[in-house]
């Protein structure tokens, strides 16, 4: 025990909250008596978020954008529309997928700096450091910084256009094909598209 | 509000935590708590924008020190706890301990009374709002000048949706804001492009 902990009354161990999966457990099991299929739903929720909603998705979109000029262009007319043609739904709430185009003058950066927003049907649920203090606080400010510490070194040339995901509005970025996949396949082209580079902190 | 989730641009924080193959989760009560606002949402208990302001209403000593699920659930669990779905004192007797909660609400809007058209192109400027609810202005751009790159559909306005206040719909739309004038001498050179929500906007 430590010292912190041996310094707190008995009163004070009374107010530490028990840890979150039994807080959660606790909800789960309120909501589940209620008889309105809580328990099925959460199930079938899990099973979408770890197997339905992964950057494979948005990968397909990319590949299809490279080989398909008429998609490409849907695509960036209008996101939600052109991925539906893949099989890729949105949430009602995200009434907009906005698809941004990386050239070799622009990189693309997505964030959310009041809570972590994302079109996760699409490029899979946020990482961790998309979520975290430093990436909301400091990508707005300074992109180039963050993204040179992150691994991606833009020379100078390079416009960097950061979109703050402040409405329920969706992005996604459409990396630059990479020279030598000339002739390759969709799905070897998907095999390469990461979700940093759909976020925008990577290029392919 | 100007609540510490509110991030962007916030100096201090350190370099980014990143990994190119971050987990989404880290142990099952994060994917069960994620599903159980999914099923919150399907059963018309909350909307996204209650959701998002039941998280900016935390203390924020807890909220600066939560993990992204733990804010989570402290919002989906303060909203059913507020709208009598379940009540504090069964989850507390489940568990054998508190509950953190996050603070009461203060009162939402609705629009704003006279609402502009713009097309790409125009200047516009954020107005100087200050509201103690909900709003999805990002501080950083109140009060600065920018282009409108595109207009979005509507969508409900958040300041009245987060409140169960009547609102219209209305578009958001994209302006993009050039971060040396976001923060002059203070910013690596980017254009920022922040969902901007009409009522939020007057023309330059």
């Amino acid at each position: 025990m430590g010292a912190v902990e041996l310094a707190m009354s008995a009163n004070d161990r009374r107010n530490i909250p028990a840890p979150p999966e039994q807080r959660v457990s606790a909800l789960e099991t309120a909501l589940e008596s209620r008889g309105l299929g809580a328990k099925s739903f959460v199930d079938a929720h899990v099973r979408s978020a770890t197997e339905d909603w992964v950057p494979q998705n948005g990968a397909r979109v990319v590949a299809k954008a490279w080989t398909d000029p008429a998609f490409r262009a849907r695509l960036l007319k209008n996101g939600k529309d052109a991925v539906a043609k893949l099989g890729i739904t949105l949430p009602a709430h995200h009434r907009h997928l906005v698809v941004l185009e990386n050239t070799a003058k622009v990189q693309n950066v997505i964030c959310c700096t009041q809570c972590s927003c994302t079109a996760y049907t699409v490029i899979g649920l946020p990482p961790d450091w998309y979520k975290d203090f430093e990436y909301r606080a400091r990508v707005v400010r300074e992109a180039r910084t963050v993204l040179r510490e992150m691994g991606l070194e833009l020379p100078a040339e390079v416009e960097i256009k950061v979109w703050d995901t402040s409405a329920d509005t969706r992005y996604m970025v459409l990396p630059e094909r990479p020279k030598g996949t000339e002739g390759w396949s969709e799905e070897k082209l998907a095999s390469i598209v990461t979700k940093d580079a759909m976020i925008g902190v990577a290029r392919l | 509000m100007d609540g510490v989730h509110d991030l962007g641009g916030r100096q201090g924080f350190g370099r980014v935590r990143h990994s190119p193959k971050a987990d989404v989760f880290h142990a099952d009560w994060e994917k069960r708590s994620n599903a159980l606002l999914a099923f919150a949402v399907k059963q018309s208990w909350l909307n996204m924008d209650e959701y998002r302001h039941a998280i900016e209403r935390m203390e924020p000593r807890h909220y600066l020190a939560a993990s992204y699920y733990e804010r989570q659930y402290t919002g989906l669990v303060t909203l059913l706890i507020e709208k009598g779905v379940v009540s504090r004192e069964e989850l507390e007797r489940a568990v054998g301990g508190p509950i953190p909660l996050s603070l009461p609400s203060a009162a939402g809007r609705p629009n704003a009374a006279a609402r502009q058209r713009f097309k790409p192109g125009d200047r516009v400027r954020v107005k100087q709002d200050f509201v103690r609810g909900h709003i999805r202005m990002p501080a950083y751009i109140r009060g600065k000048t920018g282009t409108v790159v595109a207009e979005t559909p509507a969508y409900p306005f958040p300041d009245a949706h987060a409140h169960g206040v009547h609102a219209e719909d209305e578009p958001t739309y994209d302006v993009a804001f050039k971060s040396d004038e976001l923060w002059p001498n203070g910013a690596d050179k980017a254009l920022v492009h922040v969902g901007v929500f009409q009522s939020y906007l007057e023309r330059a």
